[in-house]
């Protein structure tokens, strides 16, 4: 089944509504709650009048700083798996308001609309503090950051080599860019939503919307002082999240505490605009120098990279660093910073440090190509790194040669003349741009229960969630092929914090990680499944070793001849009808991948058309190809790069958290007015995997698919604006306007 | 949203009485822009009139003078696709369907694209000061994030902008709207129907607490040989304009003897200037003339700090919806600028 286009088998119960979210498990006696947020950003309440809310029919309770029960009082205890160093932020903790729309109270009523209301007659007075929000006006205060457990999974940037300020100098060819973004939010359609069924003393069932059941689980498991095995989260269908669900966020927190308050069910659902108090994709500023020689070859490679930081948690992202995992150069210098403002910490959103990264990187390339008068597609081929240029060591697989050479066949980029302006189409100037994608190729440990059931049948148990990325799907066709058996006939169980752990679902890792998991323990269970059968009475199996059986449609085979044959069924029936079950743990292979660099790869290939006298930006196609190894479902992991390349457009042209710095809040806080693509800015987009074959990464030489699909998108539409406009906007979102 | 008693009403005078009786009382129709304001916490109506009922105002009929009347509960979708909107007044169906998405249309009514309120950042959001919403209490749009706000007729009290298409388009045609109210009823012309915002922002229109708007005349003439709307905006569909176009003709030869030109985005009411329509008439129909209706339209056009691009903008909009007019079949689906 690996390598076929299978469609989610998932897909039925989504279009027709059958599949349920975390906010519409039918639950009886469900009580809600609705959450109060501040409306100042920085400051502490002097009063918080409650009795009008209280007073209202149906409402039960109105929890706040001043009422809340007893939570956990050691930081450490409120430390979810991907929090970066500092402090967590806690709800209901105190009077401090540390950013608008902090949550500051939760009313809990018999339905929601009640809930709602009651949260208009909450009357809460602050005295206000002076705040400061935007990061362009606080660049002066950047430092670096504090380092942490994240630090493992995003290091700072390596030392300086060579020397850059001097080499810099010297150099024929050079371009010195400034590049701003500003806040974007996850935006899941799927609004944030709890449900916690309480099951009785200190026992809790939570229906969450989470990207990892398990991290959720260990975290109100430590927060409000429960047993980890009486906490249960579940999470079978996620409505995108996109990063959003890696931290456990403050629904969560509030209705388990509503829960335990009241020993009642509770949900807590939040509207959209709840979600932008949020974590959030943080505003960052950019300076790029790079610097080449006659031949374009890159000399110096320098990248200054300052964003966000909250004043409680300094999130980090990989940013200043990724020039020189694709290019060579003997003079870099790269610096990562961070500025602390009043707005909650920012969260990692797809292709974290990456998309912000590579859009500044491969405009500055873009321009630093025309700069030197080469072909830009050329001048990448000329900085071509055949093996990693930070550590020397060798890629485990690396076929972006193949990307750049397929898609620019493939798009027509011989067609292009280069000088901007130079190629119309009626009204419009059209420009053919395009950029280098790179992104990790992540594994995390993995545990999965494999077990064949009485029927014959295979059963396997991960935590892991699926949020809308085919990891059913994939996980069914990878342990359907392990087995030898029709897909059918395997059951994934997942999205459940009982199941055996899973980390997170983040950073394109869960094929690789679940999946190798599945490997290990399928093999694991045919071993079990050998040994099983020759325990039968007269098993013709008795003297065979695994290498000489094959397992296939539910039986086990002798390889020389096949006729002889034990079912499972047989197997599990001999056991005493006991299920025969193994668990195991996959993980990647740290040692022997120490000597080696990973990495996924794309091309993306943009044109665009811009209107001459009005200015408006079209993309009329996109092709991006993309090298991550053996794709295991070039159906759902096409989905992940054409959603992928939408969002390159979005970022590149729509998307953008409007911030008013003097009120330090967020002004489009809702979907109508925070852009994203509607069908009509899509036109023609194509996807080409590259044959890469990779058998030092892990068991299924997959590298993951979904970041990489974003990365390159951004700067290949600011170079196609450029090559039809002759602009650099190194402003995102490139509002049209700024053509004019 | 708060707790509110529902009253379906009958007839016209029904529900004018009703609403007319409670000053929380609000008539509902499409609900497209009242619900989100409710939802939002902007309006908190203790009364909801149902008007969905009049069945007498969902029809599209001829006049007798060979205008036709627009029924103020025919949906914005289904006047868009009447086959006599769409033959005698193309300009009407193109402005309404570059606005908002099919579903809004199908649910939104005429009556209703009248009175939907501006979509300022500022004014949505209940936690911060807006003169609109709350007089007196300031503007941070003026200083703030004004991308989306207005270059023409603005006040030192408020700088939104009035966010309809359909509306510009039924400026740009001389539109009558009727509406029954306390004292009977009555018919206003449609460049008198909306306000500036001067010193009091949070009246949109001349429609007093209780009147209804009953229906929309449209005049004989329809401009549906040379006519364009064009909308600028920050992505393809469902987005507000920026600057949007209405222009109508009347051509013979290649002469101008009757024009229209409205333009959206950019104040708080449809933006007409017959002065500027008056430039266009008697000249030869050129990129030239355009500009010079479009340098007396733009003349007294003001922007801030995030807007001034509007003024730029709109100049060129204006010649090209000019020329967009000369060959109503160039124009794309969307209102979007010709290819």
């Amino acid at each position: 089944m690996v390598g076929r286009p299978v469609s989610r088998l998932e897909g039925k119960l989504k279009v027709t509504g059958a599949a349920r979210y975390a906010a519409e498990y039918d639950v009886p006696d469900l009580l809600y709650g609705y959450v109060v947020n501040s409306t100042i950003t920085k400051g502490k309440i002097t009063r918080i009048d409650v009795s009008a809310a209280k007073a209202l029919n149906g409402v039960l309770e109105v929890i706040t700083h001043e009422n809340r029960p007893d939570v956990a009082s050691v930081d450490l205890k409120y430390t979810d798996m991907d929090a970066p160093p500092g402090v967590v932020f806690k709800p209901l903790l105190d009077a401090e308001v540390k950013y608008n729309g902090q949550p500051l109270a939760l009313v809990i009523a018999e339905d929601f609309e009640t809930a709602r209301y009651a949260a208009t007659l909450v009357i809460i007075e602050y005295q206000e503090e002076p705040f400061e929000t935007c990061l362009d006006h606080n660049l002066e205060k950047a430092r670096k950051p504090e380092k942490g457990l994240a630090t493992m999974l995003k290091p700072p940037p390596p030392p300086p080599t060579g020397n850059f300020e001097q080499a810099f100098k010297d150099s024929p060819v050079k371009v010195d860019s400034e590049f701003r973004h500003g806040t974007e939010h996850h935006n899941p359609i799927e609004l944030f939503a709890t449900t916690t069924v309480y099951e009785g003393e200190g026992k809790l069932t939570i229906y969450d919307k989470t990207q990892g059941t398990v991290n959720n689980q260990l975290f109100v498991a430590n927060v409000f002082g429960l047993h980890y095995k009486d906490v249960r989260v579940l999470s079978p269908f996620v409505g995108g999240a996109f990063g959003a669900g890696l931290r456990p966020q403050y629904q969560l927190y509030l209705c388990v505490m509503a829960s335990l308050f009241l020993k009642r069910n509770v949900r807590v659902v939040l509207e959209r605009k709840q979600m932008y108090p949020f974590p959030h994709r943080p505003q960052s500023y950019q300076r790029l120098r790079f610097a080449a020689d006659a031949n374009g070859r890159l000399t110096a490679l320098n990248h200054l990279a300052i964003s966000e930081a909250s004043q409680f948690e300094d999130y980090v992202e990989t940013v200043a660093q990724w020039s020189h995992k694709l290019y060579p150069a003997p003079n870099t210098l790269f610096e990562y910073k961070l500025a602390s403002l009043d707005l909650f910490t920012p969260l990692d959103m797809r292709a974290p440090g990456g998309v912000t990264a590579l859009h500044a990187i491969e405009c500055t390339m873009d321009e630093l190509a025309y700069e030197a008068s080469i072909d830009p597609l050329e001048f990448r081929l000329r900085n071509y790194a055949e093996t990693d240029p930070v550590t020397g060591k060798p890629f485990t697989s690396k076929a972006l040669r193949e990307c750049y050479m397929r898609a620019a066949k493939q798009f027509g980029w011989e067609k292009r003349s280069p000088a901007p302006g130079s190629m119309t189409r009626g009204n419009k100037f059209v420009g053919y741009g395009m950029a280098t994608g790179i992104w990790d190729a992540y594994q995390f440990p993995s545990r999965v229960e494999a077990m064949i059931t009485q029927d014959g049948k295979l059963v396997l148990n991960n935590a892991v969630t699926d949020i809308g990325t085919g990891t059913l799907t994939v996980m069914t066709q990878v342990a359907a092929d392990e087995l030898g058996m029709p897909m059918e006939n395997v059951t994934f169980n997942y999205g459940d914090s009982k199941k055996p752990f899973s980390m997170f679902q983040g950073g394109s890792s869960m094929t690789a990680s679940t999946g190798v998991g599945i490997v290990v323990a399928v093999k694991a269970l045919k071993k079990k499944l050998l040994k099983k059968a020759k325990d039968i009475d007269g098993s013709p199996f008795k003297n065979v070793s695994g290498e000489d059986v094959a397992f296939r449609d539910g039986s086990i085979f002798l390889r020389r001849s096949p006729s002889v044959s034990v079912s499972f069924q047989e197997i599990v029936a001999a056991n005493g009808g006991r299920p025969v079950k193994t668990t195991n743990m996959g993980a990647p292979h740290v040692l022997k991948l120490r000597k080696y660099a990973k990495a996924t790869h794309s091309a993306a290939f943009v044109e665009v058309e811009v209107d001459k006298e009005l200015k408006m930006i079209t993309v009329t196609r996109a092709i991006t190809a993309v090298a991550a190894g053996t794709i295991i479902n070039p159906k759902t992991a096409r989905s992940q790069i054409t959603g992928s390349m939408v969002w390159g457009i979005s970022k590149a042209l729509h998307e953008e958290t409007i911030l008013d710095e003097k009120l330090g809040k967020y002004m489009n806080q809702n979907l109508a007015e925070y852009h994203i693509p509607v069908h009509a800015d899509i036109n023609e987009l194509d996807v080409i995997f590259a044959d890469e074959r990779d058998d030092l990464i892990n068991e299924l030489g997959v590298k993951g698919v979904g970041e990489i699909g974003l990365v390159a998108m951004p700067a290949a539409v600011a170079n196609a604006v450029f090559h039809a406009t002759g602009k650099r906007i190194r402003e995102l979102p490139i509002h049209f306007d700024k053509l004019l | 949203m708060n707790n509110f008693e529902y009253k379906q009403a009958t007839d016209a005078i029904d529900a004018t009485d009703a609403v007319a009786a409670s000053e929380d009382a609000m008539f509902i129709a499409g609900g497209t822009n009242l619900v989100d304001l409710w939802k939002y916490n902007l309006v908190h109506p203790k009364l909801l009139v149902d008007i969905n009922h009049l069945h007498n105002h969902k029809h599209i009929t001829e006049l007798e003078n060979g205008g036709l009347r627009l029924g103020a509960l025919v949906t914005n979708a289904d006047t868009a696709y009447h086959p006599l909107v769409e033959e005698r007044y193309p300009l009407l169906s193109k402005a309404i369907l570059a606005g908002a998405s099919p579903q809004i249309r199908n649910m939104a009514t005429n009556g209703g694209n009248l009175l939907q309120r501006t979509r300022c950042y500022y004014f949505y959001d209940p936690d911060v000061p807006c003169n609109k919403r709350e007089p007196g209490s300031g503007c941070p749009a003026m200083e703030g994030y004004n991308r989306i706000h207005a270059i023409l007729g603005a006040s030192d009290q408020c700088i939104a902008v009035f966010p309809s298409d359909m509306c510009v388009a039924l400026a740009a045609l001389g539109a009558v709207v009727n509406v029954s109210g306390n004292n009977g009823e009555r018919s206003i012309p449609f460049t008198d129907f909306h306000r500036l915002p001067g010193d009091a922002p949070d009246i949109d229109n001349h429609l007093h607490h209780g009147d209804l708007i009953t229906s929309i005349d449209l005049p004989v003439r329809g401009f549906a040989q040379n006519y364009s709307y064009l909308k600028l905006r920050d992505r393809h569909s469902y987005a507000f304009a920026l600057v949007s176009v209405a222009t109508a003709l009347e051509l013979d030869g290649g002469i101008i003897r009757d024009a229209r030109l409205a333009l959206g985005g950019v104040a708080h009411k449809p933006w007409r200037m017959h002065e500027a329509e008056s430039v266009l008439i008697g000249r030869t129909a050129d990129e030239a003339t355009f500009a010079a209706a479009a340098e007396v339209i733009l003349a007294d056009a003001k922007g801030f700090k995030y807007n001034n691009f509007k003024i730029e903008l709109a100049r060129r909009a204006i010649i090209r919806n000019g020329m967009m007019a000369l060959n109503p079949e160039t124009q794309l689906p969307g209102a979007q600028p010709s290819a």
